[in-house]
């Protein structure tokens, strides 16, 4: 009989949250600019974490004899005149730059490659598993220096594009691996701070209010510092993730709390209880679902946060190091100014990130919006 | 009163005690130390006499005594106004620290100066113009600004400076005045370059500023005292600003203390990193990177007390404009 | 007696919102003559607001006033700023100008239904009252000019210390215990009754013609309402001024006003001596509105009587009579084709209804 009671409530509470969902959804698609952020971040999850090996045209490591060549123009009227729908890009010609008293590669107008999509090129494993060698696009039947650079390169003469798509990988994951982290902690210490009261609830609020009592970047950078220098790259990554996500699960779990504690007096909460329900499944049943709307905003919110301590940590030489290759990594080669005079376009990874943290505000603050499908505008 | 702020004196005092400590347990966490990494440097140089040079300078800084002992130390003497010494510089903390502080506290100045001079009215004009053409402007404008993190912004503008403009904002002062004692063109000199710094670390506070202030606005002018005012026969604009706005902002007097000012402490290390300034931030960084433990720690606990003390400030500043507010 | 201050002739208000526009009043007329005080009533969203915030020209965002004029009936008088007696038309005025500014508070005064809200926290009692005053009131200077014809008298505005004094008498005036203390307090430290006695001081202290309440009482306890009306009573028949005094509570209206109008979606429908009124309703929806009240000494077990129906949507307006699907005397064939007119039936007693035309 109880039971009974329990699932026709459930199966209730699913319709009113289904209808609560659909008008989120309904909302949100309402609105072009949360969309168009969403979009491009699926695109670039996608290009960049799932397939970067098809979408760069090089191997990440794939140095070349073209250090720090100037990006090439993608044409499609060579300095005869003549048009051809298919783009191409002309071959480079080492030279010194008398002024700059430096190597440079200049374009060589006779020299045309056409680029193709669909190209072989170096070989690789999806995923780490599924091999292959085609590429998005490149040169067909590539010979020994025959190399097509959109973003010029590095002082290896890796092939720049390239290393922004394979960079992307980590600074996206690492923002969204460090989220998930940040919402287990913040989350469950927040609800069962908010919920138990007590010794509990003292000891997590002080905990918070003295990771707030440090200036969050500095703790950053000195924790990040902390990590040796001798751990293998990828240690070096999830102990930077854990950094992150630990840094920043305060300021979450303290909203969570004060969700809760609002939440815990509501009448379905009171009903649930008198009903007899458990602690664990008030809590995961009842209470933390009311809080999951605000949680996705937070979190969306709060992504671009992650990606620019990765990305800042890293640059300054306290995150990742090579041979990881992350966009703060490869900003440590480029935000030097000795590199914004002789390699201005390695700052194409600014752009990159500036990006990402776009789409991801406008992603959040429509969620925020639609999240509240009752509320103004 | 009197009781409040002994109460949050104390426990300023508690938090950098802790801070202190666990901001000194996190930079020896590493293993090594400086002398270590001296010690191969000079190594691998074929210094035969390194060890024991490094032996009498570990002696030297008590680095060969236990953990306790080396923080008690260093925290007794910090209370004194003796910091330490920087190995690298092997110069007292204090003096180095010293001569960057002032610049570090005017730079945090300024930045929070600009982000509310700009935020404040434009945030006020999208509020009361909402849906116009200037609203929806602002409104794109402070969204790009929030997703603007500060050092990427000044490694853009130097782009700019170095490869368009072709000369360099670089420094807060110009040649001459670099190393010259103050005087009145000095301080000119340092009006002239300090605001692109300014600037540059105020957008990302400023386009969160002006979202923040729009919606409270917003909220504010649907109060009934709002229409109360207006039917008294107040101006629209003494309507909206002596009583709309004069509501709307005690909520930014809070954020300006637990969230803005976190953000130019450390947004102003990274542009300061970025365009080169003589403020802490970069000293800071490079101690860290070369375990300077000393240097390290004590820019942590000035961070800390910098945050706290603007904490306090912002305490106030609400209880002085909010009478609803009681400090107890 | 038929000093008229305030003629609404034919008002349309309409809100352009995203689903459509709503006609939030629709042709109304409304008289207000000198020192009387006439009750407004009607459903939640038959307009009784908007009428008053139009007579005020400040009907909000995104309401506008699409036809009909407010006719006020200005007279000069010592103390105030303008010198002449003028008629004027209200919605023609600039909304943020000079003279609709002296207007709002200086003649005509606004208390509000949420007491709680309408203070600015952040300032006292005193300073409220004060900005109304420096806007508002003059103190007369000594006469010069004996010469010419007619005597100019200059005025200056109140120094602090006045309007002080002025903050203080009028706090006591409305009741407030301990005035000299209560006018330096914050509205938080009011209670919700003492704040809505500030707000009729902030609204008396510039002797307004007229006194525009919209539901003051809405929120108080009834103990509390009753002593606010008893001052709003005791006030006006000292500062001889009219009122204006909306509402849904039809008990409050009886004790407050001699003369009744009834609102419905947007409408007048019927005008009256209250007496006459409650005695002897026309419309089918005043005779409705009285049917729900409850009254003592009834036998406890019979129902309440509702109006049928729903109020409608504010979108798709019913043709001819707009309750006409609500109204237990529905004529098919006339209600819902033709628009009644709002015509004198009787002494002092106006109605809109086809019952009482001949058609």
């Amino acid at each position: 009989m109880v039971a009974k009671a329990g699932t026709r409530r459930e199966v209730k509470a699913k319709q009113v949250s289904q209808s609560y969902l659909s008008l989120v959804w309904w909302k949100f698609k309402k609105n072009r600019v949360a969309v168009f952020g969403g979009i491009i971040l699926i695109l670039m999850y996608f290009c960049m974490c799932i397939i970067p090996e098809f979408i760069a045209p090089y191997d990440l490591e794939h140095s070349t004899n073209f250090p720090e060549a100037r990006p090439q123009t993608i044409r499609f009227i060579d300095a005869q005149g003549k048009f051809s729908i298919q783009p191409f890009v002309y071959g480079l010609d080492k030279k010194i730059d008398e002024k700059l008293r430096k190597r440079v590669f200049v374009e060589n107008t006779s020299v045309k490659y056409p680029i193709s999509l669909f190209v072989k090129g170096d070989k690789y494993k999806l995923l780490g598993f599924i091999p292959g060698d085609i590429h998005l696009f490149g040169i067909r039947n590539a010979q020994k220096d025959q190399y097509v650079f959109i973003m010029g390169t590095d002082s290896l003469g890796r092939d720049f594009f390239s290393r922004i798509i394979f960079g992307g990988r980590l600074s996206l994951l690492i923002g969204l691996i460090g989220q998930v982290l940040t919402l287990l902690f913040g989350s469950v210490l927040g609800a069962v701070s908010g919920y138990y009261g007590g010794a509990v609830d003292m000891f997590v609020q002080r905990f918070t209010e003295f990771l707030s009592a440090f200036p969050d970047i500095p703790l950053f950078m000195a924790l990040a510092a902390a990590i040796p220098k001798y751990w293998s790259p990828i240690a070096v990554y999830f102990m930077l993730t854990i950094i992150l996500a630990f840094v920043r699960w305060g300021g979450l779990a303290r909203q969570v709390r004060g969700l809760i504690l609002s939440l815990r007096e509501r009448e379905y909460v009171l009903a649930a209880k008198s009903a007899g329900a458990s602690d664990a499944r008030l809590m995961f049943q009842h209470l933390l679902p009311g809080t999951v709307s605000h949680i996705i905003v937070i979190a969306t919110l709060s992504i671009p946060g992650m990606i620019l301590a990765e990305t800042s940590l890293s640059w300054l030489g306290l995150g990742l190091r090579a041979p990881l290759t992350s966009w703060g990594v490869l900003l440590q080669e480029a935000g030097t100014v000795y590199a914004i005079r002789f390699t201005p376009w390695q700052l194409w990874t600014v752009i990159f990130i500036l990006i990402a943290i776009m789409a991801y505000n406008m992603l959040g603050d429509g969620l925020r919006d639609a999240m509240d499908p009752y509320g103004g505008r | 009163m009197v009781n409040y702020l002994l109460r949050r004196l104390g426990y300023a005092i508690i938090m950098v005690v802790l801070v202190s400590f666990v901001s000194f347990v996190i930079i020896k966490l590493p293993p090594g130390d400086f002398l270590t990494q001296k010690l191969a440097q000079l190594q691998a140089r074929g210094d035969r006499s390194a060890e024991n040079q490094i032996a009498e300078y570990r002696a030297k800084y008590g680095l060969d005594r236990p953990f306790m002992v080396q923080y008690t130390t260093w925290a007794v003497n910090f209370l004194k106004g003796d910091f330490g010494e920087s190995f690298e510089y092997e110069r007292p903390v204090k003096d180095l620290l010293g001569q960057r502080l002032g610049m570090t506290v005017i730079l945090a100045l300024a930045t929070l100066i600009i982000t509310w001079v700009i935020a404040i009215p434009l945030g006020v004009y999208s509020a009361i113009k909402q849906y116009s053409l200037g609203d929806q402007v602002i409104t794109t404008i402070s969204f790009i600004g929030l997703g603007m993190p500060g050092f990427l912004l000044a490694l853009l503008i130097l782009y700019v400076a170095i490869i368009i403009l072709n000369q360099d904002v670089l420094g807060l002062f110009s040649k001459e005045y670099v190393d010259a004692p103050w005087s009145f063109g000095r301080v000119i000199d340092l009006l002239k370059h300090l605001w692109i710094p300014a600037l540059i670390s105020a957008v990302t506070g400023t386009g969160g500023l002006i979202r923040i202030m729009r919606g409270n606005l917003l909220e504010t002018l649907g109060q009934p005292f709002v229409e109360a005012a207006r039917a008294r026969g107040l101006k629209n604009s003494q309507v909206i600003w002596k009583h709309a706005v004069r509501i709307a902002i005690n909520p930014l007097i809070v954020i300006l203390g637990s969230e803005a000012l976190p953000g130019i402490i450390g947004g102003g290390a990274l542009v300061s990193i970025v365009l080169n300034l003589p403020t802490i931030g970069p000293l800071f960084v490079d101690s860290l990177r070369k375990l300077d433990m000393y240097m390290a720690g004590t820019c942590i606990v000035f961070f800390t007390i910098l945050l706290l003390v603007g904490n306090l400030l912002s305490d106030l500043l609400l209880a002085w404009a909010d009478p609803r507010i009681r400090l107890d | 007696m038929n000093d008229v201050l305030i003629d609404v002739k034919d008002l349309h208000v309409e809100f352009d919102v995203r689903a459509g526009i709503v006609k939030a009043v629709d042709g109304l007329d409304l008289t207000i003559r000198r020192g009387q005080t006439v009750g407004v009533i009607g459903e939640s969203g038959c307009g009784k607001s908007v009428t008053a915030r139009a007579i005020l020209r400040m009907v909000p965002k995104p309401g506008k006033v699409t036809s009909g004029q407010v006719m006020y009936y200005r007279k000069a008088k010592k103390g105030k700023k303008h010198l002449k007696d003028e008629v004027l038309d209200i919605t023609q005025l600039p909304p943020d100008g000079e003279i609709i500014r002296q207007i709002r508070g200086g003649e005509i005064g606004m208390i509000f239904q949420e007491p709680m809200s309408s203070l600015t926290p952040v300032y006292t009692a005193g300073t409220h009252i004060n900005e109304a005053l420096s806007l508002h009131r003059l103190i007369p200077l000594q006469k010069v000019g004996d010469q010419m014809a007619e005597a100019i008298t200059t005025y200056r505005t109140v120094t602090k210390d006045e309007a002080r004094e002025i903050a203080i008498d009028m706090l006591r005036k409305v009741g407030i215990p301990k005035p000299t203390e209560r006018v330096d307090s914050y509205p938080h430290q009011l209670s919700g009754g003492q704040r809505q006695r500030v707000m009729i001081a902030i609204a008396l202290s510039c002797e307004p013609e007229m006194l525009i309440a919209d539901e003051p009482t809405t929120a108080l306890d009834v103990s509390i309402e009753a002593q606010i009306l008893d001052v709003m009573r005791d006030l006006q028949r000292t500062a001889n001024m009219a009122i204006m005094f909306i509402t849904h509570n039809l008990g409050v209206v009886a004790e407050m006003a001699e003369e009744m109008v009834v609102m419905y979606m947007g409408k007048q429908v019927e005008r009256a001596k209250t007496v006459d009124l409650f005695y002897d309703p026309k419309h089918p929806y005043t005779q409705a509105l009285l049917k729900s009240i409850p009254k003592v000494g009834k036998r406890s077990n019979e129902r309440l009587a509702t109006i049928e129906g729903m109020v409608p949507d504010p979108f798709h307006l019913p043709t001819g009579c707009v309750f006409h699907p609500r109204c237990p005397m529905f004529m098919p064939g006339k209600c819902d084709k033709i628009t009644p007119t709002y015509k004198q039936i009787g002494e002092n007693h106006w109605a809109s209804c086809l019952l009482y035309e001949d058609v």
